[in-house]
């Protein structure tokens, strides 16, 4: 009986282990292929017996380089620099005094304003990314202009409106944990309003808000499907990475291809590794997905 | 009273920025949704006529629309089926048993959902491909090969391909949700059942997953309102809908009437039907899961 128990015990751990590693490996070796595979040349992927298993030949760091000037991933790069950035100073600047006033203040019309953030929060962008796309298209012909489409602040600014629900109800919810005295104490020292929020509150919320810039940095780093719609030229790298990863399969040019890939990853993966601990506990502080 | 209106003032312009961005860019698409399913306007021309519910009239006759939607739900049941007993099961090990390097584990996990949709599906072009893949290579060495593939070309296979897909990508999320309710588990409840002589199977039905009940009906709502938009993006990407419209879902179906053929009313139409399919789908299921709260 006691031995019975000891053996499925053993059991148990053993299909317990083999559950982890096997997911670990269906994690790890894709991925790593991919970096692997950015190092070879093109004739290593096409043609019979090819092993895509094998090493590189030599590390051909060439595709790099082609995938940055020729592909132009070096120019989506830095598109995806510019929104990402441009956006997140955007988020803050419109979130962080909104949240302020709706968790710290009494006013007339916050529980309607409350409920209406919230709601965005119900609102998924795929949705409504056909007719922001139209909006646009049709100011650009109201005006006669070229401005609203292709153009990476209009893109960071639709950015920033998909996640101000998200961020508004995430700062208000810290705000609202910081004790009263502070701002009466402020007062009392002659701060204004906006030097009191400015200089003593929004420092206080720094957690909260590097919460914000971590989750917003990937998930606009990452976004793909608004990008696609709206630009064209001043694309950002996930759009030109598919892109690229439809030219390139017909061309089979899969170096260039995994170069680029793997251009893509980095940033992230590094953040990942630096921030992991932060990362999976502000998403239980937050608990949702954009 | 100056403080007051002085107040007053500083809290108006301190919201109106955020409420107009909200407005401009979230809340009047939203209503350009519904509104534009009323007509029919597209094309060249851009001509809007008033329909009425024409659209949706002619949308359940659509024998695409409805492949479109039956795919949809087959990739919502089974996505959030799998992904539910593998994030909880992976939850409890790490958090409960005592394996090794359980950090390590959660660590990595993770790293699929901090990936753009577009690097997966790069990722799975790479596993997928008939001829160099890694899937197929891997079984005929292994000398499995008769269940090598067409992953995406094969029509009865392209969707479990894809599920497949998405609840990798969506595990780690989901577990390290699962991981935190479990932690927050009292431990002499544990140590209560352990004394009673309950083995490690039966503490994880009748003491875990009771305990963690709340958070995974909570998390069901997520899992129908992400995975119809992560399917549609992944498709979108990696099949756009073939073989034969053997992948296709509702969203990728709705974009391509709307921005890819400008057929704009009738794929305004599909949107309003998928909002209000997935918040029916998403009360249905908060009402079937309704149980007595255990509290601890």
């Amino acid at each position: 009986m006691k031995k019975d128990v000891k053996v499925s015990g053993i059991i148990l751990k053993i299909v317990i282990y083999i559950a982890l590693i096997a997911m670990t490996i269906s994690i790890i070796v894709p991925v790593a292929w991919v970096f692997m595979a950015s190092f070879k040349r093109n004739a290593e992927f096409i043609g019979k017996g090819v092993n895509p298993w094998a090493l590189p030949e030599q590390l051909q760091y060439q595709n790099y380089i082609t995938a940055f000037i020729d592909a132009e991933i070096g120019k989506f790069f830095l598109n995806s620099v510019i929104v990402t950035a441009l956006a997140l100073v955007l988020l803050l600047l419109f979130a962080l005094p909104a949240s302020y006033a709706l968790s710290r203040f009494e006013f007339r019309g916050k529980k309607i304003l409350n409920a209406a953030f919230m709601a965005g929060l119900f609102v998924n962008i795929s949705y409504i990314v056909v007719p922001i796309f139209l909006m646009l298209s049709g100011a650009n012909r109201a005006l006669g202009v070229d401005f609203f489409l292709d153009n990476r602040f209009i893109l960071a600014l639709v950015y920033a409106a998909s996640s101000l629900s998200f961020s508004i109800y995430l700062l208000s919810s810290y705000f609202k944990t910081l004790p009263k005295g502070f701002e009466e104490a402020a007062y009392i020292d002659g701060c204004g309003y906006l030097k009191t929020m400015v200089k003593i509150m929004i420092p206080m919320a720094k957690p909260s808000i590097l919460t914000v810039i971590l989750f917003q940095f990937l998930s606009f780093w990452n976004e793909y499907i608004i990008a696609f719609t709206l630009m064209d030229e001043h694309s950002t790298l996930a759009v030109g990475l598919k892109n690229l990863m439809a030219v390139e399969r017909t061309a089979t040019n899969y170096g260039i291809m995994y170069a680029g890939l793997v251009i893509v990853m980095i940033p992230v993966l590094v953040l990942y590794v630096c921030l992991q601990k932060q990362l999976t506990k502000g998403m239980t502080l937050g608990g949702l997905k954009g | 009273m100056n403080r007051k209106r002085a107040q007053g003032r500083f809290v108006f312009f301190c919201i109106a920025p955020a409420a107009i961005l909200v407005t401009l860019f979230v809340f009047i698409p939203t209503i350009n949704v519904f509104r534009m399913s009323l007509y029919r306007m597209g094309g060249i021309t851009n001509r809007k006529t008033f329909v009425g519910l024409n659209n949706f009239k002619s949308l359940f006759n659509d024998t695409n629309f409805l492949q479109a939607m039956q795919n949809t739900i087959a990739i919502i049941v089974l996505v959030t089926i799998c992904t539910i007993i593998f994030a909880v099961l992976f939850a409890a090990i790490l958090s409960r048993s005592n394996v090794k390097g359980k950090n390590f584990f959660r660590v990595i996990f993770y790293i699929p959902n901090i990936l753009s949709i577009v690097v997966i599906a790069g990722i799975f072009g790479a596993i997928y491909n008939p001829s160099t893949g890694l899937l197929n290579t891997f079984l005929e060495a292994i000398g499995l090969d008769f269940l090598t593939q067409q992953w995406m070309g094969n029509q009865r296979i392209v969707l479990y391909s894809i599920i497949f897909a998405l609840v990798w990508q969506a595990i780690g999320y989901y577990m390290v949700m699962y991981m935190a309710s479990m932690a927050a588990i009292p431990e002499d409840l544990y140590e209560a059942a352990s004394l009673d002589g309950a083995s490690e199977m039966k503490i994880f039905f009748q003491v875990t997953l009771p305990l963690i009940w709340s958070n995974i009906r909570t998390t069901l709502t997520f899992y129908i309102i992400s995975t119809i938009n992560l399917s549609f993006q992944f498709v979108q990407i990696m099949s756009n809908g073939g073989p034969n419209g053997h992948s296709e879902v509702v969203l990728n179906y709705m974009y391509k009437q709307a921005y890819g053929a400008s057929v704009y009313g009738y794929g305004m139409a599909i949107g309003v039907v998928i909002f209000v399919f997935s918040f029916a789908l998403a009360a249905i299921v908060n009402k079937i899961t309704d149980r007595e709260v255990l509290e601890f």
